[in-house]
C-alpha cells in the first residue's frame, strides 16, 4: 500500500525537519497573489479550488500564497520588492502605480475581460435592527441625528468609494450646483464618528463598539457581517444610486518571468472569470458578470444605478487629483 | 600575553581591549542607528526648502502636532506621577505578588501596541467595561482627546518606572529615616531628601515616555477617532502621506516628530549632567 503523496511529504517533512522539507517542497511551484485586506477568506475559498484545477489540466501541484493588507500598502510593498506574482486589489490607482512603475504592463486593463476585473461590488449600508433611523439614501446620512462609520477616505480604498459614491449622489441631486455639492459632502463628513484607517476597523468601530447608526462599506462586507453577526441584529440597504467598485486584476510580468510563473499567473486570474469561481464569488456577495450566476444568485444583488467613476470624476487619476491629495478638496471639506 | 600586544599598540587603559569594542559598537550604531536615519533624510532631499516647510505648516498636520504634544505632555505628566509612586512601592515595600507586579511593569513593552490600542478601545468604548460606567458621568474616552493620552501613557509607563526604580533601590532607608529622626515630617523629607536625588532620573524618565509618546501610533489609532483637527496624531499624518506614496513628505513630517524628540532628549542630557556636577558639589 503507497501513502498518498502529502501524507509522504509531510512524513519527510518531520523527519528530515524544516530545512529539508524546504528542498522538498523546491519543485513545488509557488504562486503569490498579493491582495487587499478583506480578500483573506475569499482567497482562501479560491485558492484550493484552482490548485485543484491546476493539477487535474497539468499534472503538477502548486502552492499559492497569499499576501494580505491594504491595497495600497500592498502596492507600495511590491513596488518595493515584494515578489507577488498576480495582484488582486480593490482600487484601480493601486494596479496603476505599479504599471507606472513598469511592474504591470501599460495596457494591463484589456488584458483580461471587464476592464480586469472578474468581480464588482457596489458601496451599501450596514443599519442596525429594524432600521430605526429610518436610513434609505444617501441624504438621509446628512439629516442631525444620524451618526455614521466608514473607512478613512485618506487611508483606505473603501472610504474612497464612499466618498465618490456620495458626491455622485450629490451631483445628481443638486444638478451640478458646486455650493450645493459642497455643503453636502461637508455635513457628510461631519456626520461621521471614527474614522478608522481601514474597512475592518470601521466593521469592528461598528458593531463590536455600537458606535454610529451605519456602517457604510462594500455591498458585499456588509453582507458578510449581516452573515456572521446574525440577521436579526443588522440589515443591509442598498440605495438607490451608488458607485461601481471593481476590483482589478493583474499579472506583475517582472516577477512571473523571475518565478517562471507567468502561465500560472495567468490562468489563476483567467480563473476567476469561470462559471464555478463566480458562483463562489457570488456566495462571498461580490457582484459578478457571468449571466448564469446573475440569474441565480438574482435575489441577492437589487438593481441600483452605479456610477461609474470615470463617467462623474473623469478618471480614477483626476478623481484622486482634485479630491483626495493633499490640500484638495476632501481635505478643504473638512477644514475648520 | 593579549593585554601587553594591546599595550604595545599604544593602549594607556587599564581595560584591555576598548578599541575593539569601540569599534564594533560604532559599526552596529552605524549599522542599525545611522543608516535609517540617513535613508529618512535622503527622502527628504527630493523636496526644496519651501516645500518642506509647506507640507510640515499645513494647517491639519499642525493640528495634529497640538494634539499629540499635547496629549503626551498629559501622558508624561501622568505617568511621572504614578510612576514614581510604582517604583516607590516596589522598591520599598514587600508584599504577597510583588515579583509579578515588578514583571508585569514590562509588559507594555513586550505587548503589540496594536493589540493594546484595541483592547483599550474596547474597554472604554460606550458599551465596554469602563465606557459604560464613565459615560454616564459625562466622561468619553475612547474616540476623544482624552482616550490618546490613556494610550500613550500605558505604551510609556516603564520608562518612568524604569529608571527610577535603580536609584531608588540604591538609596537607602536610612536617609529619610535620618531626616526623620532630625524632626522632618514625611513631606519635609520627600522633597528635600528623597526627590532631589530622584529629580534626575524622573525627568529623564518622564522625558523618555514623552518622546515615545509622540511616536506611537500602534496604540493609538484604534482608540483616536481619527477625526481631522480634533483627534488626529501626527504618526497618522506620515501614514497618510505614505499611502499617497509621498515618501518625501512623510519624510519631512516625521522629521519634525525627530528633531522635536532630540531637541528634547538633548536638553534632558544637558541639564541633567549640570544638575550631577552640581550634586557632587561642582566636582563631577
Amino acid at each position: 500500500m503507497t501513502f498518498p503523496l502529502y501524507l509522504r511529504r509531510s512524513v519527510l517533512a518531520l523527519a528530515l525537519g524544516a530545512g529539508v522539507s524546504g528542498t522538498a517542497f523546491a519543485q513545488e511551484r509557488e504562486l503569490l497573489n498579493s491582495s487587499y485586506d478583506i480578500a483573506r477568506e475569499l482567497f482562501a475559498a479560491i485558492n484550493p479550488e484552482f490548485q485543484a484545477h491546476w493539477k487535474e489540466e497539468h499534472g503538477e501541484e502548486i502552492e499559492i500564497s497569499q499576501s494580505h493588507g491594504g491595497s495600497s500598502a500592498q502596492a507600495r510593498a511590491i513596488l518595493q520588492g515584494l515578489r507577488a506574482d498576480v495582484v488582486t486589489f480593490n482600487q484601480v490607482t493601486d494596479v496603476q502605480v505599479l504599471a507606472d512603475g513598469g511592474l504591470v504592463a501599460e495596457d494591463w486593463q484589456d488584458q483580461f475581460a471587464n476592464n480586469a476585473s472578474p468581480y464588482y461590488s457596489t458601496t451599501a449600508f450596514l443599519v442596525r435592527k429594524d432600521n430605526p433611523k429610518n436610513i434609505e439614501n444617501w441624504d438621509d446620512l446628512v439629516r442631525e441625528d444620524v451618526k455614521m462609520v466608514f473607512p478613512n477616505p485618506k487611508t483606505s480604498g473603501n472610504g474612497r468609494y464612499t466618498y465618490l459614491a456620495a458626491w455622485g449622489f450629490a451631483e445628481e441631486e443638486f444638478d451640478g450646483d458646486e455650493e450645493q455639492i459642497h455643503d453636502f459632502m461637508r455635513t457628510f463628513l461631519r456626520n461621521v464618528s471614527v474614522f478608522d484607517t481601514g474597512g475592518r476597523g470601521a466593521t469592528t468601530s461598528f458593531i463590536e463598539r455600537g458606535i454610529g447608526d451605519v456602517l457604510i462599506s462594500f455591498e458585499s462586507e456588509v453582507n458578510n457581517i449581516r452573515g456572521e453577526y446574525g440577521s436579526d441584529d443588522y440589515e443591509v440597504i442598498v440605495p438607490p444610486t451608488s458607485i461601481l467598485a471593481e476590483f482589478p486584476v493583474a499579472v506583475v510580468g517582472p516577477n512571473a518571468e523571475r518565478n517562471g510563473n507567468e502561465d500560472l499567473a495567468q490562468s489563476y486570474l483567467e480563473y476567476l472569470y469561470t462559471e464555478e469561481t463566480q458562483r463562489l464569488l457570488a456566495g462571498f456577495n461580490y457582484r459578478v458578470h457571468n449571466e448564469t450566476v446573475v440569474e441565480e444568485f438574482s435575489d441577492r444583488f437589487p438593481e441600483t444605478k452605479l456610477l461609474r467613476v470615470e463617467d462623474v470624476f473623469g478618471s480614477w487619476n483626476e478623481a484622486m487629483e482634485t479630491h483626495f491629495e493633499g490640500g484638495a478638496l476632501l481635505d478643504q471639506l473638512q477644514r475648520r | 600575553m593579549r593585554t601587553s600586544a594591546f599595550s604595545r599598540l599604544g593602549s594607556t587603559r587599564v581595560l584591555p581591549g576598548f578599541g575593539l569594542s569601540l569599534g564594533i559598537s560604532l559599526t552596529f550604531i552605524s549599522l542599525v542607528l545611522l543608516l535609517p536615519l540617513t535613508g529618512l533624510f535622503g527622502q527628504l532631499a527630493d523636496l526644496s526648502l519651501a516645500q518642506y516647510f509647506t507640507i510640515i505648516t499645513e494647517g491639519r498636520v499642525v493640528a495634529s502636532y497640538m494634539v499629540t504634544i499635547g496629549a503626551a505632555a498629559v501622558a508624561a505628566l501622568v505617568n511621572a506621577v504614578f510612576g514614581l509612586l510604582l517604583a516607590w512601592v516596589l522598591v520599598r515595600y514587600t508584599f504577597p505578588g510583588k515579583r509579578l507586579l515588578d514583571a508585569l511593569m514590562d509588559l507594555p513593552f513586550a505587548l503589540p501596541t496594536a493589540v493594546a490600542g484595541i483592547t483599550l478601545a474596547t474597554l472604554y468604548s460606550s458599551n465596554g467595561w469602563m465606557g459604560r460606567l464613565l459615560e454616564p458621568l459625562g466622561f468619553q474616552v475612547a474616540y476623544t482627546w482624552v482616550g490618546i493620552a490613556l494610550a500613550m501613557a500605558f505604551t510609556s509607563i516603564p520608562f518612568v518606572v524604569r529608571t527610577v526604580q535603580p536609584v531608588l533601590e540604591d538609596m537607602p532607608h536610612e536617609v529619610d529615616e535620618a531626616a526623620m529622626s532630625l524632626g522632618a515630617t514625611d513631606g519635609v523629607a520627600f522633597r528635600r531628601v528623597i526627590l532631589p536625588h530622584l529629580w534626575p532620573a524622573l525627568v529623564t524618565g518622564t522625558g523618555l515616555a514623552f518622546v515615545r509618546s509622540l511616536g506611537e501610533f500602534g496604540a493609538i489609532i484604534f482608540i483616536a477617532g481619527n477625526m481631522p483637527y480634533e483627534t488626529e496624531i501626527t504618526a497618522l499624518m506620515i501614514f497618510v502621506k505614505l499611502q499617497e506614496y509621498d515618501y518625501a513628505g512623510a519624510s519631512a513630517i516625521a522629521s519634525v516628530v525627530l528633531f522635536v524628540s532630540l531637541a528634547l532628549l538633548l536638553a534632558i542630557n544637558i541639564w541633567q549632567g549640570r544638575f550631577i556636577r552640581r550634586l557632587h558639589g561642582g566636582k563631577g
